[in-house]
């Protein structure tokens, strides 16, 4: 079954189609985490049911998440020749008539949230499903989609992530067999660069350095390949549903990034409150293997890689690379000052060099490879390209995932694709960057998100988490509600962070009680500024953000509850 | 688990990569806690000195030295369950269950009810965002949670109303 020509990876691509769009209809349930737990699982069951009960001809299968999580649950179905069509907010009940439509060629219109007549798969492949249904809305003209592109979350929702399969079917490691027989590892590293991509994991590093500085360091194939899949800010669970939805494109980009690299090991981290990404991912692994696309001689190329998972066990800290790499090792995750960096000689895990990059990072790698650095760098903004996923979630009426390109402004992800505050009420602030990111208030919503524009606001990136806060927010709660955060995730070894942070922590408590008089303010602002001068990591560092920016842009909710 | 056993779970980490945490993973899952006795044959079979696995068992949240109740409910205390309330779900819950109000808030330790039926913690994050207040009850995730939904959720897993 290993693959080692192009023409046994178009047969399988060939196969994979036949299951994407089989001769009879197929009915497809989204069972990512979220789906699964606001009755996608029932949903699937019922499904089953219905289709035994009427013994019809109909393929029922599990697929990932297309991001609109307020619609959950999420089933779609594919007929011979007609569109794919989205039906939203299905429950059990629906399962009998969602099965005798079908039967008839038909689906209930009055449970269909959009229908899909053909679907870029990005890397290649532009599925075409076919005409009819014209009353129900296209894809494109549903309000939480029409501002999104669709590069990393290219297959999520529409694939069976635990079927390599359908993986195939849309193209899917034809990107890795052009790097491994076409292209110099050199020639790889240069695209990568060109492309412009900065890593997804919150600072921003540009991946293609990342990865020469890497391969030019000491040590032959014995280094390690990283994916962080740590995902600790709460709020953000766009590299859960990534990994859970396609985990294949995760380790097709770990494959590029290893050839060009030059290094045979990799180790994905995940956080051990993803379960069924671990599951996902470890199936999907065993599946590469099998077609001798991890391992041994790689698509008959002499080239060798495999992955490891690797869990977490609870410490947001150690999503930092230092911690990180300690955590892997079996030691406490506390960091420690860099340099050295995980690139240098002794750096990185068991102190050789190691490239870590964030899950999203590694998922743009085989877009970028299949269609040219230059494809990519036509997207987003100057310096900063491609697309993000945000985890659009709090307060806002449509919570899910909205995948943009970077420099989209806030007001769009907010309004357009949000639709704004939940209930009808009034939006007053995001917080992005979770505990080490900022509040930014409604009057600057059109910022664009990109990684400068975001510092300049006093907030960051971080992994994309954007969480939003109505006219009920208590912008006082909530500095207050980050800084315990960061006061239990603190790992305690420097002296800023582990007493500063609680110093903080009594004073806003202290104004929460209506004790505090406005010199308080003063010292909190103080205090603040001094813990992120001085601490060691990128935790004390920018935990104090969440104060700052609501002091800055909250003031009168601070002064309010003190006394002169 | 027995000595046996631990060896079978040992032996499946061959690689040093991500190998004591795995262990101690699995240990927390199949037992609910870390034993004291299991980690002290930890010790002695790895040849790695039982502070030092003391200190990893406290250092991550996920273990818990605690034995704990008959169901574990998490309840997420992430960003986007605060702005949904989940701090007024945690009170309801440690109400109906009759803990000591606030005592789940800290995270660091888990409480158990004294009939040993439910323990309570708090997680940060199920990555379920979009479904908040989230939590969960032996592993099976809740959206939408409210004070008032709870009871309905409880009495999935044996709770009962008292009378008093
Ligand atoms: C406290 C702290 C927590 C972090 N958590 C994560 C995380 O959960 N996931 C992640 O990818 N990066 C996280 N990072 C950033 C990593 O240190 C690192 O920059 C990143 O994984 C590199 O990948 P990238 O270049 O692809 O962004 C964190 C950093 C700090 C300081
Ligand atoms: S914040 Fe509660 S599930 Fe993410």
């Amino acid at each position: 079954m290993r693959i080692e020509s192009e023409a046994g990876l178009r047969t399988l691509q060939a196969a994979g189609i036949q299951k994407l769009k089989p001769k009879q209809p197929r009915i497809a349930v989204g069972l990512a985490t979220c789906g699964a737990a606001v009755g996608g699982r029932k949903v699937y069951e019922s499904l089953r049911e219905a289709i035994d009960r009427a013994g019809a001809d109909i393929d029922l299968v599990t697929v990932g998440c297309i991001g609109y999580c307020r619609e959950e649950p999420l089933v779609n179905i594919t007929i011979p020749q007609k569109p794919l069509v989205i039906l939203h907010r299905v429950s059990e009940a629906d399962a009998d008539e969602i099965v005798h439509s079908v039967m008839d060629d038909q689906v209930p219109e009055d449970k269909a949230l959009c229908r899909v007549p053909s679907w870029d798969h990005v890397t290649g492949v532009v599925m075409q499903y076919g005409k009819g249904f014209a009353n129900i809305p296209l894809y494109e003209d549903v309000p939480f989609f029409a501002p999104q592109r669709k590069v990393i979350l290219r297959n999520a929702g529409f694939i069976n992530p635990e079927e390599i399969s359908e993986y195939f079917a849309i193209g899917g490691y034809a990107a890795a067999w052009k790097a491994l027989h076409g292209m110099q590892p050199e020639a790889i590293i240069a695209e990568v660069e060109k492309s412009g991509l900065r890593g997804r994991g919150g600072a921003g590093f540009p991946t293609g350095l990342k990865w020469r500085i890497t391969r030019d360091a000491p040590g032959g194939t014995d280094k390690y390949l990283i994916c962080n899949g740590d995902e600790g800010d709460p709020g953000a669970y766009m590299n859960r549903n990534e990994m859970e939805s396609d985990p294949h494109m995760l380790i097709e980009g770990m494959i590029i990034g290893a050839y060009a690299m030059g290094l045979k090991n990799g180790l994905i981290y995940i956080r051990s409150e993803y379960p069924l990404a671990i599951e996902r991912l470890g199936t999907a692994i065993r599946q590469a293997r099998e077609y001798g696309l991890l391992g041994d001689n790689i698509m008959g190329t002499g080239f060798s890689f495999d992955i490891r998972i690797t869990r977490g066990a609870g410490a947001f800290v150690c999503g930092e690379s230092t911690a990180l790499v300690a955590s892997i090792e079996g030691r406490t995750g506390r960091p420690h000052p860099r340099p050295p960096r995980l690139t240098d000689p002794e750096g990185g895990l068991f102190k050789k060099p190691s490239d870590l990059n964030n899950v999203e990072t590694w998922c743009n790698v085989p877009a970028i490879v299949a269609n040219g650095s230059g494809w990519y760098a036509a997207l987003g903004a100057a310096n900063n390209t491609g697309t993000k996923v945000f985890s659009l979630v709090g307060k806002v009426d449509r919570v899910g995932l909205v995948e943009v390109p970077l420099g989209t402004t806030i007001t769009t992800i907010v309004f357009d694709a949000g639709n704004g505050g939940a209930n009808g009420k009034k939006v007053k602030a995001v917080q992005t960057g979770g505990p080490s990111g900022g509040c930014i208030p409604l009057r600057l919503f059109d910022t664009p998100v990109d990684f400068e524009s975001l510092n300049r606001a006093g907030t960051i990136m971080g992994s994309g988490g954007i969480v939003v806060m109505d006219e009920d927010t208590d912008m006082v709660d909530i500095a207050r509600y980050f800084t315990g955060f960061a006061t239990g995730e603190s790992c305690g070894k420097c002296v800023p962070c582990r007493e500063g942070l609680k110093h903080t922590l009594l004073l806003i408590n202290r104004i929460q009680a209506g004790k505090a008089t406005g010199k308080d303010l003063a010292i909190l602002q103080e205090v603040c500024e001094t813990i992120a001068a001085t601490s060691l990591c990128g935790l004390g560092q920018t935990a104090p953000n969440p104060v700052l920016t609501t002091l800055s842009y909250f003031r009168e909710e601070y002064e309010a509850k003190v006394r002169p | 688990m027995d000595s046996h056993v631990l060896d079978t779970l040992i032996a499946r980490y061959e690689a040093e990569e991500g190998r004591l945490l795995g262990i101690l993973s699995e240990i927390q899952e199949q037992e609910g806690y870390i034993p004291h006795d299991l980690l002290l044959m930890l010790s002695e079979k790895l040849g790695i000195r039982l502070s030092r696995l003391y200190s990893l068992v406290t250092f991550y949240s996920f273990f818990s030295l605690q034995p704990i109740g008959e169901h574990v409910i998490t309840v997420c205390m992430g960003t986007a369950c605060h702005v949904k309330g989940a701090e007024a779900v945690l009170a309801a819950l440690e109400q109906h269950l009759g803990i000591e109000a606030g005592a789940t808030q800290d995270g660091k330790f888990s409480v158990t009810t004294k009939d040993n039926q439910f323990t309570v913690t708090i997680a940060r994050c199920f990555g379920a965002c979009s479904i908040a207040p989230v939590l969960s009850v032996d592993g099976n995730l809740f959206g939408y949670a409210t004070p008032e939904n709870l009871p309905a959720i409880l009495a999935g897993y044996g709770w009962r109303e008292h009378a008093d």
